[in-house]
């Protein structure tokens, strides 16, 4: 009850706020004034921007995949955002909870700035007809290895990436094995007995 | 050897070698030809399971190709099918260096996720684990990183520091090293008696100790040649691949998340962090060792008026009741049995939590969807990037400067892995 007299909203304000959107109360919208990465992103790509957060002082954007290059360059070159540091980059596999019409699959880049020590999370949506999105390899160059994990746990594949292979799992794997429909303990151990020709 | 011979001969290195590799012969700008080398995974010199495929023009390093994956153990899928707390003891064991420091991460990332706030003793207590866990890293990294350039003697003596701080370890929890003692708000259980003892002695002891090894090997002319100029990264280019911890401080980069996000009370103590100005292996070694020095001070600091009070939090949600009230309270035997049975329900919501591993940036990324599982956890090791750096670091060196470059980014290939 606290969070909706903070918000100001009426519980029926809240009810339809949480269909319209569907997320919990404790998620806010981020505003232009107080974050200056929303205003940053809101003024070149208002378009692209799906949804925006606040939650335990985390500031996230989601957008659309198909301007992601320039939104990432953008958030590392501006002044007032300065993100040239990409802590970390994976993906979420949302297949359990996966609302009519809404993407997937979430590439999640969370990123860091050396000049001002914030923190800022960057969602991009990938859509399951078409797994791929373009690489930020060259606005950050950790974001390489980063991919390639993503491209092998997950099978979304980085276009324009330097070299795509499997990383982390054998090259003649079959499967990706951090997706939701991907079963834990499927896999057979392999011993002298059940593995032919050794 | 005629054209031909020299083809079926790189072909069967490349057989050998297995998939992923360049199968081309590549002749240089003389007419020499490459040689592909292929070091490890099972080499001693590549902590643990690295592969690195390197093309080598006589002794120069021209390419080098870092294969991983020989430890993936799916721990991230593991974490994603057990209850929170559960998922626990899987943090020990990725990063298997600095155990308390990852399960101070993922505490810190549930913790954040579940708005709870950590009793002040608790909060003292991981401070101190953690400077000795960084302090027991940094020894087994000195002890082996001076092994594979050829010094043995510095092994005996780092190995017998370290020990002591595993026994702290093994008092405390009954573990030497996979404690999970830090746990979602707060810490296991308190010390035992005479634990404080021990660790002051120790605490007392370490200068001597450091000064053991600064005159072992810091001005030893064969250690500062071996060491100089050799695989050297800028700062900028620390920045670009992602590099953090004593690696990017000795490019120059004055960042450790201890002080630029404190947590766990970091901002009380006082604590410099040193920077090297070069970034090559020498540098790096400087500042690990200035770094066991500023652990040290830490700890002095920290050791002082210890808090009382409890060190598990009183919410009742994640922690559980104590022993006594279960016989009393019929609430607490509810909480006892939920919470073992089908464990806590953090709010949908994502969060990242970043501790200063003793590597670099160890980071928890969780994405909570309501459930009583974890939905999405990803681990951000800090070894995954700095080893993504070495190819870049070690171009043109000699093949014999590769086995001091590998050590000096201190790699965990159970952090790379994971």
């Amino acid at each position: 009850m606290d969070i909706d007299v903070r918000l100001g909203l009426t519980p029926t304000d809240l009810e339809l706020r949480q269909i319209q959107v569907h997320r919990p109360a404790e998620w806010v919208d981020l505003n232009p004034e107080d974050h200056a990465e929303f205003r940053v992103v809101q003024e070149k790509f208002a378009s692209e921007i799906i949804t925006s957060r606040l939650f335990r002082g985390e500031r996230t954007i989601v957008v659309k995949k198909e301007r992601i290059v320039e939104i990432a360059t953008l958030l590392r070159d501006h002044p007032d955002t300065n993100y040239n540091y990409l802590s970390d980059l994976t993906a979420i596999d949302h297949l359990d909870h996966l609302e009519d019409g809404e993407a997937r699959y979430e590439i999640v880049y969370n990123m860091y700035s050396m000049a001002t020590f914030n923190r800022f999370r960057l969602k991009a949506r990938v859509d399951e007809d078409d797994p791929s999105i373009d690489t930020v390899e060259g606005v950050w160059a950790s974001a390489g290895w980063n991919e390639r994990e993503v491209y092998d746990l997950f099978g979304i594949t980085f276009n324009n990436h330097s070299d795509l292979r499997r990383i982390l799992m054998p090259d003649d794997w079959i499967g990706n094995p951090l997706r939701k429909d991907y079963p834990i303990g499927g896999e057979e151990v392999e011993f002298t007995h059940n593995v032919r020709g050794r | 050897m005629a054209t031909l011979e020299k083809d079926l001969k790189v072909q069967q290195i490349a057989a050998q070698l297995g998939s992923g590799v360049d199968l081309e012969r590549v002749e240089t700008d003389n007419g020499d030809e490459l040689m592909i080398v292929n070091m490890g995974p099972q080499h001693p010199s590549t902590h643990g399971v690295l592969r690195l495929v390197v093309e080598l023009d006589g002794e120069n390093v021209m390419k080098a190709t870092p294969h991983i994956g020989y430890l993936h153990t799916g721990l991230e899928k593991t974490m994603e099918n057990l209850t929170y707390y559960k998922a626990l003891v899987i943090t020990d064991r990725e990063d298997y260096l600095s155990n308390l420091m990852n399960n101070l991460a993922y505490s810190m990332a549930v913790e954040k996720l579940m708005d709870i706030e950590v009793p002040p003793r608790a909060q003292r207590l991981r401070v101190i684990l953690n400077e000795l866990e960084r302090i027991a890293s940094h020894l087994l990294w000195l002890g082996t990183h001076a092994l594979d350039i050829g010094a043995m003697t510095l092994f005996f003596y780092t190995w017998r520091e370290r020990d002591q701080i595993l026994d702290m370890k093994e008092q405390l929890s009954g573990v030497r090293m996979m404690t999970s003692w830090i746990c979602p708000g707060g810490l296991r259980g308190d010390s035992p008696d005479g634990w404080f003892y021990k660790v002051n002695r120790f605490v007392s002891e370490f200068p001597a100790h450091l000064d053991e090894y600064r005159r072992l090997v810091t001005k030893n002319p064969i250690w500062i040649e071996r060491l100089t100029g050799i695989a050297m990264m800028s700062k900028d280019d620390c920045l670009a691949w992602g590099v953090s911890g004593p690696t990017l401080r000795a490019a120059g980069v004055a960042w450790d998340v201890r002080k630029a996000n404190p947590y766990s009370g970091y901002d009380q103590f006082e604590f410099d962090i040193p920077t090297g100005s070069k970034g090559d292996v020498y540098d790096r070694f400087l500042v690990r060792m200035e770094e066991m020095n500023q652990s040290y001070r830490i700890l002095v600091q920290a050791l002082k008026d210890v808090p009382g009070g409890p060190v598990m939090t009183s919410d009742r949600k994640v922690a559980p009741p104590p022993r006594a009230e279960l016989d009393t309270s019929m609430e607490s035997l509810i909480h006892h049995f939920k919470l073992f049975t089908e464990g806590y329900r953090p709010p949908i919501g994502e969060v990242y939590a970043a501790v200063e591993s003793a590597r670099g940036e160890k980071g928890y990324y969780i994405y909570s969807d309501g459930g009583n599982k974890p939905y999405r956890v990803k681990i951000k090791g800090p070894s995954f990037n700095n080893l993504q750096a070495l190819p870049k670091m070690i171009e043109g060196l000699m093949l014999a400067d590769v086995v001091a470059a590998i050590g000096s980014i201190d790699i965990v290939l159970g952090d790379i892995d994971r």
